[in-house]
């Protein structure tokens, strides 16, 4: 398992663009991902799930995978939120 | 991590509880956490016995509270107010729809100690105010999967992303049961037995189809098609189809998914093109209901066997 903490310091937060951003990400990865939020624990393959944890500027993350290449998953997801999803965005 | 509850949340509870509170000082203070579950009357304290004072709880005032008050100096109130408000009280109540003295507002408005005066009688208030404390500590776990009623049987989906966790249960919704939510349940341990489950507030009934994207399951399909919390009663989980994992064929034994350490019947339904999983759903909820009635047909049509054969037997 490997976990990684990320702040998000967009001012528009994960909003439906960005969570299909960060889902469509995750798919590619064959490890189980996860974004939490507090106590709330969501699924980072799920769009409904990433969308329920309402986050918003200066949430507080926590990444986390757990199998194969859970290394580079979070990696790749931490890098994409800190970046404001910016160079995928503008794809 | 710790729960936190504010007063904010007692006034909005989810449950739909009217303590018909009525603030009576400023909302400074409102957003205050509480983090004790209990409640205290300070009777005591209000008599100039601090110690042990418990003032990180909610401290409501009944009848004999306010009739002690009422008997005291001026002076002397000043006094025990100074005193009481050092603490760094959270919230303050006056049962039996009692005022208090002037005094005390001014005391709680400078102190930014919301207080509040209910019309409920004492013990109600208690009863009612623990019961929405209680919910908002309870243990909580948030599951990746698909909440629906069935035939009144809280069925929890769950299965890896894309098992079609959600087709299925769009077909359940097409069939007249309901969704309580898709993809992320949150999951509520209200007592030794009880397992609540509801969406999160903020994308409750929607759920996302692939090939369609977000849909509004209220919208489309009717208020009847949706509720918003159930009980959980069965954990059926879908399974890719895998020659080599042995299913179970007789439903003789029950097994059980454990949810916060309490245990759930649980079922695997193995999926594979061609099986109408929503019907094999909708059979399972309505098995269960028989169980919960006392019948069970896997092990009823075994002892009928068993008695055939006995029967069998001594014909011989």
């Amino acid at each position: 398992m490997k976990e990684k903490k990320v702040k998000v310091k967009s001012d528009a937060g994960v909003h439906a663009r960005p969570a299909s951003i960060l889902v469509r990400e995750a798919m590619k990865f064959p490890c189980d991902i996860y974004i939490i939020k507090g106590q709330m624990e969501a699924n980072g393959k799920s769009i409904m799930s990433v969308l329920g944890l309402a986050i918003t500027k200066g949430s507080s993350l926590i990444i986390r995978a757990n199998g194969e290449m859970e290394e580079e998953a979070v990696d790749r997801i931490s890098a994409l939120i800190e970046n404001d999803f910016a160079e995928l965005a503008s794809k | 991590m710790k729960k936190q509850l504010r007063i904010r949340d007692i006034l909005e509870n989810t449950q739909k509880i009217d303590l018909q509170l009525n603030l009576i000082t400023g909302r400074e203070g409102i957003d205050k956490a509480i983090t004790a579950i209990e409640i205290n009357r300070p009777g005591l304290t209000l008599s100039g016995f601090f110690d042990y004072f418990a003032y990180d709880r909610i401290q409501i005032f009944g009848l004999g509270e306010t009739a002690y008050i009422k008997q005291l100096s001026r002076e002397r109130r000043e006094e025990i107010y100074a005193r009481f408000f050092s603490y760094d009280i959270v919230c303050c109540v006056y049962t039996h729809n009692e005022y208090p003295d002037e005094v005390f507002i001014e005391y709680a408005k400078k102190h930014k100690v919301p207080t509040f005066v209910t019309q409920h009688p004492t013990t109600r208030f208690i009863s009612l105010l623990t019961h929405i404390v209680e919910a908002a500590f309870a243990e909580s776990v948030t599951i990746h999967g698909t909440l629906i009623d069935v035939f009144g049987i809280g069925i929890l989906l769950i299965g890896k992303s894309g098992v079609g966790k959600s087709e299925t249960a769009l077909e359940l919704i097409e069939r007249g049961h309901r969704l309580i939510a898709d993809d992320m349940v949150e999951i509520k341990k209200i007592d030794e037995s009880l397992l609540m489950g509801s969406g999160s507030e903020l994308i409750r009934h929607h759920m996302e189809i692939r090939g369609i994207g977000i849909l509004n399951v209220r919208d489309i399909f009717g208020v009847r098609s949706v509720r918003n919390r159930k009980r959980i009663e069965l954990v059926a989980e879908l399974q890719e189809w895998d020659a080599n994992t042995h299913y179970d064929r007789l439903g003789i034994e029950e097994q059980v998914y454990t949810i916060l350490d309490i245990e759930v019947p649980y079922i695997i339904v193995p999926v594979r093109p061609g099986r109408n999983i929503p019907i094999i759903i909708e059979t399972a909820a309505l098995n269960q209901r028989l169980k919960k009635m006392g019948v069970f047909s896997a092990q009823e049509l075994d002892k009928r066997i068993q008695e055939w054969i006995a029967r069998e037997n001594d014909n011989k």
